[in-house]
This record gives C-alpha cells, sequence and structure tokens, in this order.
C-alpha cells in the first residue's frame, strides 16, 4: 500500500447514521477487479441516482475526504468500500464511530480512519456544507487533522497501524519477522491442543 | 485478580505474539472460504506466496450459486459462475479442503462450518465474511475479516488483532410464545442499536439461552455482527456437546475425551470482568418486525410504524423520515397493515433445520399468497428436510423449495427483490437496496415469514398457531 504522512484534500460531507458498505458500494460491484477502470463509478453508487446526492456537485464531486455520522462503514466485511474510496482518490475519513471490519480495511489500503466526537464531526460537517470546496488536512505522525477553519484536532490511532501506514507496510513482511515464534507457538498449541491436531484433522 | 472470560481464555490460548504496543499475533486454527474470496487467492498468486496450512482451510461456493441448479456447468451467467470455478481450481491447486455443489456437504460456509465439525469449541475461526460470527454460538472466537486479512491468513495462518473489550447480554425468563431466537436479536439489536457493541466481543448467557437451541444460538451469534460486534459467543455447555459430537471433522475417540476435559475449563469464569451489561427480560420480547433500513430499526409486529414527529434527536429524526420514506410507509399505521411481494425464508441467519421446521409448522395446509422462496442452508439440511417431508408441505403451499445457497440475502446469485418490492425475510440485513437496488426488506423469523407468505401481510404469528 502506498505510505500516508499527510494528505489534504476538498472535504465531502455524508449526513448518513449508520452508512453501510451497502450504500458505499452494492453488492454486485463485488464481482469486478479491484483494479477495474469503472472503479471510481462504484462508490456511493445507488445513492447518486439522486441529483441531490453531494458527491454529485461540484466542487465536492473532487472532494478527497470523507466527513461522516455515527457507524461509518458497518455491515458487510466487503474491501470493494475501501478500493472505491481509493479509485476517488480518497485517502482519509472522519467519523464519531466506524464498523470494526471496514476499519481494519481502511488501514490495509492506505486509506486513514480518524474517530473524533460526535459534535467534532458535526462541526466538520457543518464548515464543509458552508464552504463548499473547503479542505481537511491530515497529519499522521503528528496524529491531528486540521478544519476549514483551522482548528486543529488531535486523534487516535494504534501505534502499530500508524508504523505501517507511515512507511506503507503490509501485514505480510511483518508477520513474517516473526516465523520463529509461529514455530515455536505452534509446538505449544499442538499439546495443548492435542485434541485438534494429528488424526484429528482428517474426516471420519 | 479477576477470573477469565470464554473469550479471554480461549483468546490467550492463541497467542503467537503480544507486541508491547497492544497488537497481538494470533494463531487461526481454521479459515473457510466463500465463493467471493477467490481474489484472495487472486493476491496470493500474484504475491507469489503459498498456503501455509492447506488442511486447516475449508472452501464452499455460496454467495454466488444459483439456487436453481445442482452442478457448476448449469451455471449459465459468467458473474456468478467464474468465482465458482476460481475457488475450486485455487482450492485444489493449494491443496485446500473443497466442497463442490455435486457434495452434500456444500453450502453457505455459516451453516456448513458448524455442521461438518469443522467450527469447534475453543477454536479461532475466521472468515472473509461478517457473519462469521455465527459460529461463536458453539463457543469459539469466529469473526468476520477483509480480502487482504484472508489472503494473510492462507499465507500465514495468523491475524494480527486488538484485544476487544468484553460485553455480557443476559436474556433472563422463558421466552414467550411463538417467540424465536430471531425474535431474541432482533430485541438486542433495538435495546442496544446497530453500533452498540462496536469494539466489543460479546457472550451471551441467561437461563433463555441455556435452554435455547443450537440453532437459535447460531441465529443470534449470527446477528450479532448488526449489532456492531464482530464476535457473538454462546457459553460451552452440554447442548453444545451434544451438537458437535460425531461430526465430521469433529475429533473422535481418544482425542474426543481430550476435547472435552478441555472445553470443560473454558468456560467464562465466575468472577470474570465485563467491560459492559446487558440484561434483557425474556417475557418481554415479542415477534419482530423491522421497519426501516437499519437492523435497530424494530417494533414488536403488535406495534404501530415510529412517528419522526416524536423523536427529539434532530439527527434520528432525519434519519427515521428518510427510511419511511424508502420503505414507503406511512407514520403511526399498524405493522400488520404492511402487504407484502415476496418472502424469503433462508440465509445464514435462518436456514438451518429447526429453522425450516419453524416454517413449515406455519405452511402446513395453507397457501402462499405471494412468491415464497424456502431456500436450505447446506445440502445435508436440504437432504434432512426432504426426508422429514418439508419439502412437500412447501411445494403443496405453493413455495418454492430451492438448492442450497446464500440466495436472496446477498442478490449476487439471481435470487432478488425487484425495485420497490417488499419483501419479508428471515436474513440478517434491511439495508437500502441489499436485497437488489430499490429492495425493501422487512426482517422477521421464519415462522413470521410464512404467516406473511400465506396471508399476503406482516402477520402476527401467533394467531396462525392458535388451535395447533
Amino acid at each position: 500500500m502506498d505510505a500516508f504522512t499527510t494528505f489534504k484534500g476538498i472535504g465531502i460531507p455524508i449526513d448518513i447514521i449508520n452508512c453501510d458498505t451497502d450504500q458505499i458500494i452494492p453488492a454486485r460491484f463485488l464481482r469486478k477487479d479491484r483494479k477495474d477502470p469503472e472503479m471510481h463509478t462504484f462508490l456511493w453508487h445507488d445513492l447518486r441516482k439522486n441529483p441531490a446526492f453531494i458527491f454529485n456537485k461540484a466542487p465536492y464531486n473532487e472532494g478527497k475526504v470523507v466527513v461522516a455520522d455515527v457507524n461509518w462503514g458497518c455491515g458487510s466485511s466487503r474491501e470493494g468500500a475501501v478500493y472505491a474510496l481509493n479509485a476517488n482518490g480518497i485517502r482519509a475519513v472522519v467519523a464519531p464511530s466506524f464498523g470494526d471490519i471496514h476499519y481494519n480495511n481502511c488501514l490495509k489500503w492506505g486509506v486513514l480512519p480518524v474517530r473524533l466526537s460526535r459534535d467534532d464531526c458535526d462541526t466538520l460537517r457543518q464548515q464543509l456544507h458552508e464552504k463548499p470546496g473547503a479542505e481537511v488536512a491530515f497529519d499522521l505522525e503528528a496524529q491531528t487533522v486540521s478544519g476549514p477553519d483551522g482548528t486543529s484536532y488531535v486523534f487516535e490511532i494504534d501505534p502499530f497501524d500508524k508504523y505501517r501506514m507511515l512507511n506503507g507496510l503490509d501485514d505480510y513482511g511483518v508477520t513474517r519477522e516473526y516465523d520463529d515464534q509461529f514455530d515455536a507457538f505452534e509446538a505449544k498449541h499442538k499439546t495443548e491442543y492435542d485434541w485438534l491436531h494429528g488424526d484429528a484433522q482428517t474426516p471420519r | 485478580m479477576a477470573g477469565k472470560t470464554l473469550f479471554e481464555k480461549i483468546w490467550d490460548n492463541h497467542v503467537v505474539v503480544a507486541r508491547d504496543d497492544g497488537k497481538t499475533l494470533l494463531y487461526v486454527d481454521r479459515q473457510l472460504l466463500p465463493d467471493w474470496q477467490h481474489r484472495a487467492y487472486d493476491a496470493l498468486v500474484a504475491q507469489g506466496r503459498s498456503v501455509r496450512k492447506p488442511e486447516q482451510n475449508f472452501a464452499m461456493p455460496d454467495h454466488s450459486v444459483p439456487t436453481t441448479v445442482t452442478k457448476v456447468e448449469e451455471i449459465t451467467e459468467d458473474v456468478m459462475r467464474i468465482p465458482v470455478e476460481e475457488l475450486e481450481r485455487h482450492s485444489k491447486n493449494f491443496g485446500v479442503v473443497h466442497f463442490d455443489l455435486t457434495d452434500d456437504r456444500h453450502g453457505i460456509v455459516h451453516v456448513v462450518g458448524p455442521e461438518q465439525g469443522i467450527t469447534l469449541p475453543g477454536l479461532i475461526v475466521v472468515c472473509g465474511d461478517s457473519h462469521t460470527s455465527t459460529n461463536g454460538a458453539l463457543g469459539c472466537i469466529a469473526f468476520g475479516i477483509g480480502t487482504s486479512e484472508v489472503e494473510h491468513v492462507l499465507a500465514t495462518q495468523t491475524i494480527w488483532q486488538e484485544k476487544p473489550k468484553q460485553m455480557r447480554i443476559n436474556i433472563e425468563g422463558e421466552l414467550g410464545y411463538g417467540v424465536t431466537a430471531k425474535d431474541v436479536i432482533l430485541a438486542v439489536i433495538g435495546e442496544i442499536g446497530t453500533a452498540g457493541g462496536t469494539g466489543y466481543a460479546i457472550e451471551y448467557a441467561g437461563s433463555a439461552i441455556s435452554t435455547m437451541s443450537m440453532e437459535g444460538r447460531m441465529t443470534m451469534s449470527n446477528m450479532t455482527i448488526e449489532a456492531g460486534a464482530r464476535f457473538g459467543l454462546m457459553p460451552i455447555d452440554e447442548a453444545t456437546i451434544e451438537y458437535v459430537k460425531s461430526r465430521p471433522y469433529t475429533p473422535s475417540g481418544e482425542k474426543w475425551d481430550l476435547a472435552l476435559a478441555a472445553w470443560r475449563d473454558m468456560n467464562s469464569d465466575a468472577d470474570a470482568h465485563f467491560d459492559r451489561e446487558v440484561t434483557l427480560d425474556a417475557a418481554e420480547i415479542a415477534p419482530m418486525v423491522s421497519w426501516g433500513t437499519s437492523p435497530q430499526d424494530v417494533i414488536q409486529v403488535t406495534g404501530n410504524v415510529p412517528d419522526p414527529a416524536r423523536e427529539s434527536d434532530s439527527d434520528r429524526k432525519a434519519d427515521i423520515e428518510s427510511s419511511l420514506d424508502y420503505m414507503d410507509l406511512t407514520p403511526g399505521m399498524p405493522m400488520t397493515d404492511i402487504k407484502v411481494d415476496k418472502v424469503f425464508v433462508g440465509a445464514c441467519t435462518n436456514a438451518r433445520i429447526e429453522d425450516l421446521r419453524a416454517a413449515a409448522a406455519i405452511a402446513k395446509g395453507r397457501n402462499a399468497q405471494v412468491e415464497t422462496l424456502i431456500v436450505p442452508g447446506s445440502g445435508l439440511v436440504k437432504k434432512q428436510a426432504e426426508e422429514e417431508g418439508l419439502d412437500q408441505v412447501f411445494i403443496n403451499a405453493g413455495m418454492q423449495w430451492r438448492q442450497p445457497g446464500c440466495s436472496m440475502c446477498c442478490a449476487l446469485n439471481g435470487d432478488i427483490v425487484g425495485s420497490g418490492e417488499r419483501v419479508a425475510a428471515t436474513n440478517n440485513r434491511n439495508f437500502r437496496g441489499r436485497q437488489g437496488p430499490g429492495s425493501r426488506t422487512h426482517l422477521v423469523s421464519p415462522a413470521m415469514a410464512v404467516a406473511a407468505s400465506v396471508t399476503g401481510q406482516i402477520t402476527d404469528v401467533r394467531k396462525l398457531m392458535e388451535g395447533e
């Protein structure tokens, strides 16, 4: 994945509570490859059928940051939700809370998921409505978000997730550094869970 | 020092690496692979990686399978056939266990996992599907992951996780007449909200859980993700042990005795600490129906469609208005005045034998008023139902008895709800467009779904049960 250090882009306020991943990308587009040239059109595909939907309007259609409401990305585990964000150059989502699986999926593909309070998210969305085209800026090292009015907000992120995003590392390389521990664990597990191993792996 | 929860004990048994910064590398005992995760194999191949423990991975087609076919050659549409073929091709290349469409063991991953004894108490089970929580009903850590994580598990048989907080939900007392596990979990989601369990592992407890069947427990664990929690564990008790005994991948002989001894010590300690505890009175739960576009938008069947004018929170008010507009419902109208166009009984929520028995009990001697699909969760569930004559009950009632698969729940296989159509369905999500663009979903139990089928509208199933 691409490393994430700092990022700045036009903010798109999404005023939908519980915006599930079926809204972010309808299931039928999961049949498409991640690199499909049309991937950018799948984002909010069915919501975009409504001409009044914010991503249909300039300058929000050039937006690169989503500011959402509670429980953004709940529902299905589909990683396509992140591919569709990425295909539009959207590298960060700010919300009061995220679906747990979607939050992890964002981290895997270099989209920064930022949790701020509900009040702060409300304020940011309001400012983005009042000043179309206003930008939101991120500094991952400093763990800060800057809103359109210059207010800076500090956010929390797991240190390991931060390290991987700053360096653009995928899990695999990190995991294989622990191969010795893996072998030692497996030997122990085969003793502790002896009922599961050996011929117990073969169906009767 | 406080004792440990069931979740914490299983977690501690699977720690490969615990980093100081809080991330833990966990060992995965078994992974389930549904067809659309053939893309995880694609990614694995593209990176030049291999499957570390093929015998601990189990693949089967479900999401993309039309419920009218019995073998892959009969699938005419490329978008459905290719995922099924690709899953099989990759699985065979890597030596991963694969159940194809001609094998009675195939079906929806979360039905087949427990049914085959692939899912067992005390294990860590993952799958690239959010409803993996279903498997937690057997007393294990089972959770949904994204495609990148599926690829990582294939390549390493491990996964990086942060330990979730612990929540216990107690269902105390006796369930009322006509009230099922589906109604209980809908009531739980209505109570804590669809983000109420975010960041938590949920363990269920209480007298109504102790007396609940394993099928019912799986229904509750299944929809735990709809409450925001990826994990929904049930305690390991006699019902669990009776269920897992003698299944194909369950240990046997001496290994079975060792397993029993291990499982006996795994339940949550009496002094285990839960970060949050919620208690519901079983007697107050009635048959439930969803009215909106989130699984928390539920009400008892005897209730009325909510009125946004009576909501004080302005965001929630706008949310209700928007949901009712999408659902084409009038505030204050009785739920039982809602007419349906279709009925669906199936999905990993409610496609096990007990669900089909409950559905057949209402269908018997009555006639479907709208198109009704009955879709068993696996080849073996289908076979069992046919041995019991349930298929004939459905067919005689004018309902369609289909081949196993995810069917209308994910709308990826030809079974779809049309735009503007309304369905009473036993699946787990009533999101906008979930069952097809413009579809309107009312989540219900299998008995309630069939009650809607034979009357053409949302109906209190208890009225149809009277005199039986």
